[in-house]
């Protein structure tokens, strides 16, 4: 036997190896189970017909599948009526927060003046601060302007900034450049807001939709600031519809369930196809910084 | 825990006189830049918190001018509110059971995913996914896996020879199922772990093997004093955000049965938004603050002790 035997120590350590990534990856997989059942619940109860839903012990696999549940839970609700506000909200806000943090970061991060750091470092503190504390005064605000039952409430703060959390990602992203780019362009003539435009936004196409992305999410999934704002149901948007059908209709289970799939889906499609910029995104704000 | 770097390259010689109009002229497009932000800013985070003080301090109904009252709204919440006492315990039964385990889980996920695993970006949407489905669609979608006679959990555990829970129906049980629910939302916490973990430098785990460590040793004496800053910054911000849950009870409890999920975001908006006592609201949302920043006070306190700064 002249073949080489491998050392007893070496074979252990592969063999631990091994049964060591197959743990891992049977640990993953359960957990991804878990993860996707609520999901797949949804979807198969929203495609049932109420008298199999309430089979004990449940089936998994909607016979036959009622397709026609979904026209049904949209015309209960005027839920395109709700889909429209959503974007009539949506767009100025993501709009104006994307265009004013862009600005913000800039000036906190290449621009030079005095006490800029201090001042970035206050706001940074707003991170820390409970919503609760200034729900009811800015309420009151909107109240005495005569502004409540409109969306002025839920668009114009999102100009002025919007959350100081997209003001940190960008600020992050925009030190990363290299400051000879602006030097260069100020040199040619350009003036700051010119070197933002033509030098520092074509370079954070990556940051800039990642903050457009998180803050599209945000106003979809935005129930707070609407039900506070909004007491006329034409004004509505898809969050509050949906809350608005599950207190008419507590035990259609299989409308509710569709409804909630036609609010999750939009999301689910966008996060498939943005997913690099949410995780990188998300990553960035966790990092030391 | 997110020290601003500095971000000026050290600049090798010093410039010219000439360039001071310059500076000054930057300075200017400076505080133009953002200026939109520092007036949000104090348009709707620093005058509204001082707003709050003073109306906390009143009896402000939504109709009708405001009476000053001093700290009666504070003395009625601490001697006579029973509803206070019971709204402040149930959140921080939430919390205490909700932060702990969503941090062990996303570590743990996190710890998972950066074994080198194939198929990682897959794993990776399969753990974010739930995190963006909105609240309020995960709410009614839960009230539906909690429906303790046709709901998918007891659907489960029922053939495994449990009895019929009750889930969110149940005044014992529901907190503890809400904490179950804010599980399946770990997604950006894992992320956070996850880069984190991959800042971790490899040549430690190389030394820690030279010298005869096993995985344990590795976790214990590499991992954890590594991404303690990370801990640290998902802890706080778990522990803001949790203590201020409102949709889940709102939409799905109500804050029943028996008020044993009322958290104390929903108590405050019945307080502001049903009964109109915006006063007494905002006097609940200074004592919020108050214990929020007392928790985020004593953990960043004892952080010096665990926190493992590198270089430092």
């Amino acid at each position: 036997m002249a073949t080489p035997i491998p050392s007893r120590r070496s074979l252990g350590r592969t063999t631990r190896t091994r049964i060591s990534k197959g743990v891992f990856y049977i640990l993953l997989l359960s957990g991804s189970v878990a993860m996707l059942i609520p999901l797949v619940w949804l979807i198969r109860s929203s495609f049932m017909g109420l008298s199999q839903i309430f089979i004990f012990p449940p089936e998994w696999l909607p016979d036959p599948w009622r397709w026609d549940n979904y026209p049904k839970a949209l015309t209960t609700i005027p839920f395109v009526r709700y889909f429209f506000n959503t974007l009539y909200i949506l767009i100025p806000t993501v709009i104006g927060t994307v265009i004013t943090a862009a600005l913000a970061a800039y000036g906190f991060s290449r621009l030079r003046w005095p006490g800029r750091d201090l001042v970035f470092g206050i706001l940074l503190t707003t991170l820390m601060l409970p919503y609760a504390v200034t729900l009811i005064p800015t309420f009151l605000l909107w109240a005495n302007l005569g502004l409540v039952n409109t969306y002025w409430p839920l668009i114009l703060p999102d100009w002025f900034g919007g959350s100081i959390f997209y003001i940190f990602l960008l600020r992050q992203f925009f030190l990363t450049l290299p400051r000879e780019l602006d030097e260069a362009a100020i040199i040619d003539g350009a003036n700051p807001l010119q070197v933002l435009r033509f030098v520092i936004v074509p370079l954070s196409r990556p940051a800039l939709i990642t903050v457009a992305i998180f803050s599209t999410l945000f106003e979809w999934n935005d129930f707070l600031g609407p039900l506070i704002y909004l007491n006329d149901s034409r004004q509505f948007t898809l969050a509050l519809g949906l809350a608005e059908f599950t207190g008419l209709y507590t035990s259609q289970w299989h409308l509710l369930m569709a409804a909630a799939t036609v609010v999750i889906a939009p999301v689910l499609v966008l996060f498939f196809f943005a997913q690099r910029y949410f995780i990188e995104g998300i990553a960035l704000t966790g990092t030391k910084g | 825990m997110t020290a601003i770097p500095s971000q000026e390259p050290p600049r090798g010689r010093k410039r010219p006189r000439r360039l001071s109009r310059h500076r000054r002229r930057e300075a200017m497009w400076g505080v133009l830049c953002v200026a939109p932000a520092v007036l949000g800013f104090l348009l709707w985070q620093l005058g509204p918190i001082l707003g709050s003080f003073y109306i906390a301090l009143t009896d402000w109904r939504i109709a009708g001018t405001p009476n000053w009252i001093g700290f009666e709204n504070f003395r009625q919440i601490f001697t006579e509110d029973r509803l206070f006492r019971k709204s402040l315990g149930v959140t921080t039964y939430y919390s205490f059971g909700s932060v702990p385990l969503r941090m062990l889980l996303a570590f743990a996920l996190a710890v998972l995913l950066n074994q080198k695993i194939r198929a990682l970006p897959i794993f990776r949407t399969i753990f974010y996914l739930p995190s963006i489905v909105p609240l309020i669609a995960s709410s009614v979608l839960w009230i539906w896996l909690f429906n303790p006679d046709f709901g998918l959990l007891n659907a489960i555990l029922r053939p495994l020879g449990f009895p019929k829970l009750q889930w969110i129906y149940g005044s014992d049980s529901v907190i503890p199922a809400l904490i179950l629910m804010s599980l399946w939302d770990i997604g950006p916490m894992m992320i956070i772990f996850l880069a984190g973990l991959q800042g971790v430098p490899r040549q430690l785990y190389e030394a820690v093997e030279i010298d005869g460590g096993n995985p344990w040793h590795k976790m214990r004496h590499i991992t954890i004093p590594m991404v303690t800053p990370t801990i640290l910054f998902n802890l706080i911000l778990s522990i803001i955000g949790t203590m201020q849950t409102f949709v889940q009870p709102y939409v799905m409890t109500e804050g029943g049965p028996n008020n044993s999920s009322l958290l104390y975001v929903l108590y405050l908006y019945n307080k502001a938004f049903e009964q109109s006592q915006m006063g007494y609201a905002s006097a609940l949302a200074w004592i919020l603050f108050v214990v929020i920043a007392i928790l985020s006070i004593f953990v960043f306190r004892t952080s010096s002790r665990w926190v493992y700064y590198e270089g430092r």
